[in-house]
């Protein structure tokens, strides 16, 4: 690890002050926000980034409040997942979160890790955690990936990197309904969590949200889920800890047996958390079956391009549908 | 020359005045500044748990914590469990640090600092787990040696052992399995 300096600020007025300007594009990695450190140390130790400052968040009071208000609730940045995994109201208003956060690495990283950072995390491509090997992500002219080992890579969305985004709380709260509280230089501003996400054909490719360099993000807000069920299904290559190869997130509200409203975002196949929309159209009116969990599953893999090793994530992607779907059914 | 900061962390129940670089971890401050090298670098990034202490009573990975980060902290590492054991009127060992000595749960030993803090946490949250919810507790912690049935039953063990009950069926259903009988020490 690079030396830097370490400041822990005590309000958001300081922290954004510290921050780089809000068009200091080139060098906005030399001052580092550090929440849990989860990944930002790992991003350190592999001099990924090296940063002049890390400004730790754990100064400035009451980020970490988790509150209920008739349903809704206010998820600070500094929450820790542990603290999102044991909150029972939670788990029962909005499983799906609840599940997400529990599901993400060991109990250590969740004691540790944040919903700021989970959210702010950088991606896990293994060309890009590799030092010397500069692809599109890091400035470079190519996606290693593309042409190389690309297991772990999208299937949906990619290009001109491809990789996964390997956040499991953002399929969660995306498909909640979330919206994304920021801060940055001039004030604060809201963005629906599923815009904050950005392409890598859409936004700046070395980025993977719309957060400019002087901004932080200080809060989620997630609706009430009233009459909802939801949940978050997510399939690892080894069951004590790792990263989804694909995931699901789904809602319904389900009436007269028939599904009334639905949200299916899918995690692990694509750059973003990736909202299935016809798929959601697709389930009104319909009970959940096979051949609905079928017709869903097609839709929500609609338009799926495969590299050369990971044409497996398309069945997996659709039987963690059915699986969600019907487990939701069942409920 | 790089620029030293000083501040002090509370460890194992005693303030100590710490000298050290701002990008140190807590996994180099312990080891190389305050000579407790009971808490292990395996993976140095996060995948293996060997750098396992407690923080205010709960599992961290000291190896993804900046030291300065945890001024105020209560920081355990697992040099603290006599002592404190001691100083709460018992004797011997701590009792889950005795269930794993009794049980085997160990070959080289690398893991052992880690999984006995995260196993500590785990009974103080839960004082009668069930398997799954050590699996769960422990995923965090790999142990390349051991194979982690010895593990789990030494944590059965050092709950039968305070509390007088009687360790849970093994894991693939064979006879339970008093650890605590065995005169090999379960190896
Ligand atoms: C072994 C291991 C396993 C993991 N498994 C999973 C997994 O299964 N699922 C998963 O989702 N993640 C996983 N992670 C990734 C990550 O550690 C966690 O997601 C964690 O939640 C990150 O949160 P943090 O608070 O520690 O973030 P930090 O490391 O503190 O920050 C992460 C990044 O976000 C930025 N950041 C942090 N907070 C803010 C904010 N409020 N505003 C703007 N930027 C911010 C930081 O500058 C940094 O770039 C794993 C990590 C490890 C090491
Ligand atoms: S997928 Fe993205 S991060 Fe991975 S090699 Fe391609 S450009 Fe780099
Ligand atoms: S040394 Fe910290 S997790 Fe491996
Ligand atoms: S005893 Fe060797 S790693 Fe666990």
């Amino acid at each position: 690890m690079k030396n830097f300096t370490y400041v822990m600020p005590t309000s958001l007025e300081q922290v954004v002050e510290l921050l780089p300007g809000p068009r200091d594009l080139k060098t906005r990695d030399r001052v580092k926000v550090l929440a849990g450190g989860q990944d930002l140390l790992g991003e350190l130790k592999e001099h990924l980034v090296e940063p002049e400052q890390v400004v730790n968040l754990k100064g400035v009071p009451g980020l970490a409040a988790l509150t209920q208000q008739a349903g809704a609730w206010q998820i600070g940045a500094l929450a820790t997942l542990a603290a999102l995994e044991e909150n029972a109201a939670l788990r029962a208003s909005h499983t799906l979160v609840a599940e997400a956060a529990g599901s993400v690495g060991s109990t250590q990283i969740r004691n540790q890790g944040t919903v700021g950072g989970n959210l702010c995390q950088r991606p896990r491509c293994w060309y890009y955690r590799h030092e010397q090997a500069v692809c599109i992500k890091k400035g470079g002219a190519e996606c290693f990936a593309y042409g190389g080992l690309n297991k772990y890579n999208a299937i949906l969305g990619g290009g001109p990197s491809y990789i996964v985004h390997p956040s499991d709380l953002a399929p969660a709260l995306v498909a909640a309904g979330a919206t994304a509280l920021i801060r940055g230089k001039k004030g604060e501003r809201t963005v629906e969590l599923e815009r904050f996400f950005t392409l890598p054909s859409e936004g700046a490719v070395t980025r993977e949200n719309v957060l400019a360099p002087d901004e932080v993000l200080v809060r989620v807000d997630v609706p009430a889920m009233a009459g909802w069920k939801s949940t978050y299904v997510k399939f690892r290559e080894r069951s004590s800890y790792d990263f989804a190869l694909a995931a699901v997130a789904a809602a319904l509200r389900i009436e007269g047996g028939k599904v009334a409203e639905a949200r299916l975002v899918l995690g692990g196949v694509a750059p973003v958390p990736w909202r299935c929309e016809k798929a959601e159209k697709a389930l009104v009116g319909r009970k959940i079956d096979a051949e609905t969990c079928r017709v869903v599953g097609e839709l929500a893999l609609e338009g799926a391009e495969p590299l050369a090793h990971n044409a497996y994530k398309l069945p997996l992607a659709k039987g963690l549908i059915t699986k969600a779907l019907t487990k939701l059914a069942t409920a | 020359m790089r620029r030293m900061a000083e501040y002090r962390l509370e460890v194992n129940g005693d303030s100590l005045d710490v000298s050290a670089p701002d990008h140190w971890t807590l996994l180099e401050v312990l080891r190389y500044r305050l000579a407790l090298t009971g808490s292990k670098q395996g993976c140095d990034k996060g995948d293996c748990g060997a750098c396992t202490v407690l923080v205010d009573g709960k599992p961290w990975l000291a190896c993804l914590t900046l030291a300065r980060s945890v001024v105020g902290r209560r920081i355990t590492t697992i040099e603290g469990l006599l002592p404190a054991h001691r100083a709460n009127g018992g004797s011997g060992a701590d009792p889950v640090q005795a269930a794993f000595d009794r049980c085997g749960a160990l070959q080289c030993g690398f893991c052992q600092p880690g999984m006995i803090l995260s196993a500590k946490a785990l009974l103080a949250k839960t004082p009668q787990p069930t398997r799954d919810e050590m699996r769960e507790a422990l995923s965090g912690n790999l142990c390349r040696c051991t194979g982690y049935t010895q593990i789990f039953e030494a944590i059965e063990s050092a709950v039968a052992s305070e509390l007088g009950l009687k360790p849970a069926a093994r894991a693939w259903g064979a006879p339970p399995v008093s650890c605590a009988a065995r005169k090999d020490g379960g190896a």
